[in-house]
């Protein structure tokens, strides 16, 4: 996610859309990314621990950006 | 003196780089974003482009590329690295330079002649500029608002590493203003706007004197230059 302090224009221009649509119950929009990662067999607790560090080393950039949670999924929900 | 200019997928200004290396009195050297080869090169530029399709963050992919471990290497040695736009945001990706760059706060692509001023020529592609110089160079991004946290803004402001701050127009929302950075010992330096589009009489920004005259992009590289020549 974007850090909390940090200006989100495109959550502020969906967050712009929603008052237009008349939701005005909505006080902010903010936008984040979610990555699905794969792999064969099981996840095991190093693998779990190497996105992890993925997660903050490389899919996100720790100046902008905050890893929110890494869950691991089951192949029914990521199918 | 030889420049190398490296191209990744997606660098859209290598060659305009290549050609005002040349303009400026060195000699080119094209280097690939997959190899491990700096070739030797006495100072490096990463050009302008979007990268990736600046897919995950503009810069991010390009800089876990092979050849940005001898980048990173070659920097902490002290040679010269001039990230340009999309460069500037592979030096940030990278940590060569502080901050990071976000969508520009208005969303817009944007491309104008952009006036900014030298706020420190102490960097090795600074120091043919006075002090406080103004001037024009071509600015055009997508995601160019500079962000840092407050303590880094507050540091890099007293380290003097801001060393170029746009005026007139902040075109991108960038925090204090600020177009582009240095690194604390001053080799390696980033900046949104484009020095390399604005080298050559006739395809540069418009001056007051004649229609696309503008070359203050130049002492970015005669910067380079002097720095090597005062090196040997």
């Amino acid at each position: 996610m974007p850090k909390a302090e940090l200006l989100d224009p495109q959550g502020k221009a969906v967050a712009g859309a929603l008052s237009r649509l008349g939701k005005t119950r909505f006080t902010g929009v903010r936008i984040g990314k979610r990555f699905e990662v794969t792999v064969d067999g099981e996840v095991d607790a190093a693998l779990l621990a190497e996105v992890r560090e993925l997660a903050v080393d490389m899919f996100s950039n720790s100046v902008i950006e905050d890893v929110v949670s890494v869950d691991v999924l089951d192949a029914a929900v990521t199918a | 003196m030889r420049i190398g200019v490296i191209t990744f997928p997606g660098s859209l200004d290598d060659r305009d780089a290549i050609r005002a290396v040349a303009i400026a009195g060195a000699t080119p050297v094209a280097l690939w974003h997959g190899e491990h080869d700096l070739q030797g090169v006495d100072a490096i530029i990463l050009p302008g482009g979007f990268s990736y399709g600046d897919y995950l963050r503009a810069g991010a992919i390009a800089s876990h590329a092979p050849i940005m471990a001898e980048v990173i290497s070659a920097a902490d040695r002290g040679v010269p690295v001039l990230g340009i736009c999309n460069g500037f945001q592979m030096l940030a990706e990278a940590r060569l330079v502080p901050g990071a760059h976000t969508r520009n706060a208005h969303q817009q692509f944007i491309r104008r002649d952009q006036r900014m001023r030298v706020e420190n020529v102490r960097t090795d592609w600074t120091n043919q500029f006075t002090a406080g110089q103004e001037i024009t160079i071509p600015l055009k991004n997508a995601d160019g608002r500079f962000v840092a946290d407050a303590d880094t803004l507050a540091r890099i402001e007293d380290n003097g590493q801001v060393v170029f701050r746009y005026i007139g127009v902040n075109p991108n929302g960038s925090l204090n203003d600020i177009a582009g950075v240095a690194n604390e010992r001053g080799n390696v330096v980033g900046l949104m706007p484009h020095p390399e589009h604005a080298t050559e009489p006739g395809f540069g920004p418009d001056t007051e004197l004649a229609m696309a005259s503008g070359v203050d992009g130049l002492p970015f590289f005669e910067s380079v230059i002097a720095s090597f020549a005062a090196a040997v």
